[in-house]
């Protein structure tokens, strides 16, 4: 059997990379995308956690955390068509009306 | 065992009745404005209102009792009743004020009304559930209610670039820092196996992890609630999310989700990492598990917050912006009241969030009307209104002295409270940085009045003429923040008792 710590690496793997995605990349899309990234490597950690435990809470918490990942990103796509309809951009550089 | 679920959740419905009349009341609005919208292009508020009214018949009732409901997921105790009733009183409030927002009447937001009055509803009944909620999936849920809500709001006139921005950087901090939370929850589950706070405070007693591990999860899951209440290291999103979105929904965002927010965070707090095994020399006092610096961080938290907030309003010049660095300013005033980790602490803030409640909405509001009636949120236009609009002038400038907590208003009681709060807890350094913050804090907020009063007025010198419907609300907003600047007494004892919570001493 694989340990848990296993799993607990591969997450935190996954979770800095989605981090990391959010801050460096420019592209809104893509950014989405390194969110999904945050929030599935939390649904690994919570699957494994739960196996090792025992009991089925975490599987459970699974479930809430994709629905709203899904939620999210729909907003967040509609958004982006909003912000492209008026923009014609994606690029969160040359989105910056607002600053201090 | 089925009959005794079915028994248990007609009770636990029972003592839901609140949230399902907002519910009800949500389904409503969006299925009558489908029917009559086009006649009645108001329908929304109106709709919005009543079931708003029957909601605090229902809080009312509920005032008082204390238990745990839906097999301790969610809990009806005072302390959430008590923010039941601000997030009530500003929702009522910010429905009136969209029904006279010029930004939703002119722009193609009219088309869409009854859905922007179905997502303040949502968003009430997300900061309601947010309040109450005992366990770490209902928070995360009910914070994600709230979060994607208010998304919708800031980007709602979507014609105007500003605002999609806005709900732009909205949606990716908030996505961040909810991602931070749920690894943070997703470690605490890992820890103790649980996910309701009362199990987790007893495995964190039972089992004494090293502080470290609790120390990463509680960093991870205050970025949530950092975020949702703009203190400093997350508050990155709140200046261009409040300046961009629409007057009426910044208003609300800055009273209704940072109140659920706090309340959430304090609930959190004091149930998860609190032992209640030790009794301290003081009533009401909190002793926090052992190896935890949590007094320290959030002091550290809330020092950062109000002198970040503060200095850089200085710099503003529009005030929509201005309102925002300084609703990041008194985030950090009301983390004061958490740092003393005493109830003494919680009731300081209760009584300061009914002062930022009136205070702040006043203050959005006379921003919304010279923002109408001059087309323009910039410090500039102000000059020589007080000879133009003598009323909102006088009326802003009450909103802006409550702000800085000058008596003999409201604002100053909230103050007042919480640095007793902390002197008493013998935190003398955080009351000296927050007392140096509100002198900081008069620069900004009398600029606005010297412009009002002592400036000469360059573009157009009519006078400014209200509606007696403008007048009203804002008579609304400023009896409150005067009367209860003096007349504070029973304020101050419904706070004192507001702060029991379920299972808590």
């Amino acid at each position: 059997m694989i340990p848990l710590s296993w799993y607990l690496f591969l997450s935190l793997i996954l979770f800095t990379i989605g981090v990391l995605g959010v801050l460096i990349r420019r592209n809104a899309i893509v950014i989405f995308m390194c969110i999904e990234l945050m929030l599935n490597s939390v649904n690994l950690a919570l699957v494994g956690f739960s196996s090792y435990i025992g009991n089925e809470i975490g599987q459970m918490l699974v479930f809430f955390v994709l629905v709203v990942a899904a939620a999210e990103v729909s907003v967040g796509l509609a958004i982006i068509i909003a912000i492209f309809r008026n923009r014609l951009t994606v690029n969160i550089d040359e989105i910056n009306l607002l600053k201090w | 065992m089925e009959e005794r679920f079915i028994i248990e959740l007609t009770q636990s419905l029972k003592n839901f009745l609140p949230e399902v009349s907002l519910t009800v009341t949500l389904s409503l609005v969006i299925l009558l404005d489908l029917i009559f919208g086009r006649r009645f292009k108001n329908i929304g508020a109106f709709v919005s209102l009543a079931g708003l009214v029957v909601t605090l018949f229902f809080t009312i009732k509920q005032y008082g009792g204390s238990y745990q409901i839906f097999r301790g997921m969610f809990v009806v105790d005072p302390y959430s009743t008590f923010f039941k009733f601000v997030f009530l009183l500003s929702a009522f409030v910010i429905v009136i004020f969209s029904l006279q927002s010029y930004e939703l009447r002119e722009t193609s937001a009219r088309r869409r009304i009854g859905e922007y009055y179905f997502f303040i509803l949502s968003l009430t009944l997300g900061a309601f559930l947010m309040a109450g909620s005992v366990n770490l999936i209902m928070m995360y849920l009910s914070l994600e209610l709230v979060s994607i809500s208010s998304y919708i709001l800031a980007g709602y006139i979507k014609e105007s670039e500003r605002s999609s921005e806005a709900s732009m950087k909205y949606v990716i901090y908030g996505a961040l820092s909810s991602g931070l939370m749920i690894y943070g929850i997703s470690l605490v589950y890992g820890l103790t196996g649980e996910l309701n706070i009362y199990a987790i405070n007893a495995s964190f007693l039972s089992s004494g992890y090293s502080p470290i591990v609790l120390m990463i999860s509680l960093v991870l899951i205050l970025a949530g609630f950092g975020y949702k209440i703009s203190a400093v290291p997350f508050h990155y999103w709140t200046p261009d999310v409040y300046e961009g979105a629409p007057i009426t929904v910044t208003a609300f965002l800055s009273v209704s989700s940072k109140a659920a927010g706090f309340a959430m965070l304090v609930r959190f707090l004091k149930a998860s990492f609190i032992d209640r095994t030790i009794t301290l020399g003081i009533e009401g006092a909190w002793a926090v598990i052992q190896g935890l610096p949590l007094t320290e961080i959030v002091a550290v938290l809330s020092a950062l917050t109000m002198t970040v907030g503060n200095i850089i309003a200085i710099w503003q010049n529009n005030l929509k912006r201005m309102l925002a660095y300084s609703s990041i300013a008194h985030a950090g005033y009301i983390l004061m009241g958490v740092v003393v980790m005493q109830n003494l602490g919680i009731s300081a803030m209760l009584i300061y969030f009914l002062a930022y409640l009136f205070m702040n909405l006043g203050a959005f509001y006379c921003v919304m009307l010279v923002a109408e009636k001059t087309g323009s949120e910039d410090i500039e236009v102000y000059k020589g209104l007080g000879y133009r609009a003598p009323f909102l002038s006088i009326v802003f400038t009450i909103f802006l002295v409550s702000l800085t907590g000058i008596p003999p208003t409201f604002g100053f009681i909230g103050k007042l409270y919480l640095f007793s709060a902390l002197i008493n807890a013998k935190v003398i350094w955080l009351a000296v940085v927050g007392v140096l913050n509100s002198v900081v804090s008069l620069y900004y907020y009398i600029r606005v009045v010297r412009n009002m009063f002592l400036g000469d007025p360059e573009s157009g010198k009519e006078p400014i003429n209200f509606s007696p419907a403008h007048i009203v609300v804002m008579l609304i907003l400023v009896i409150p923040t005067l009367l209860f600047g003096v007349y504070f007494t029973p304020i101050v004892n419904f706070a004192q008792i507001s702060v029991a919570m379920f299972g808590l001493r």
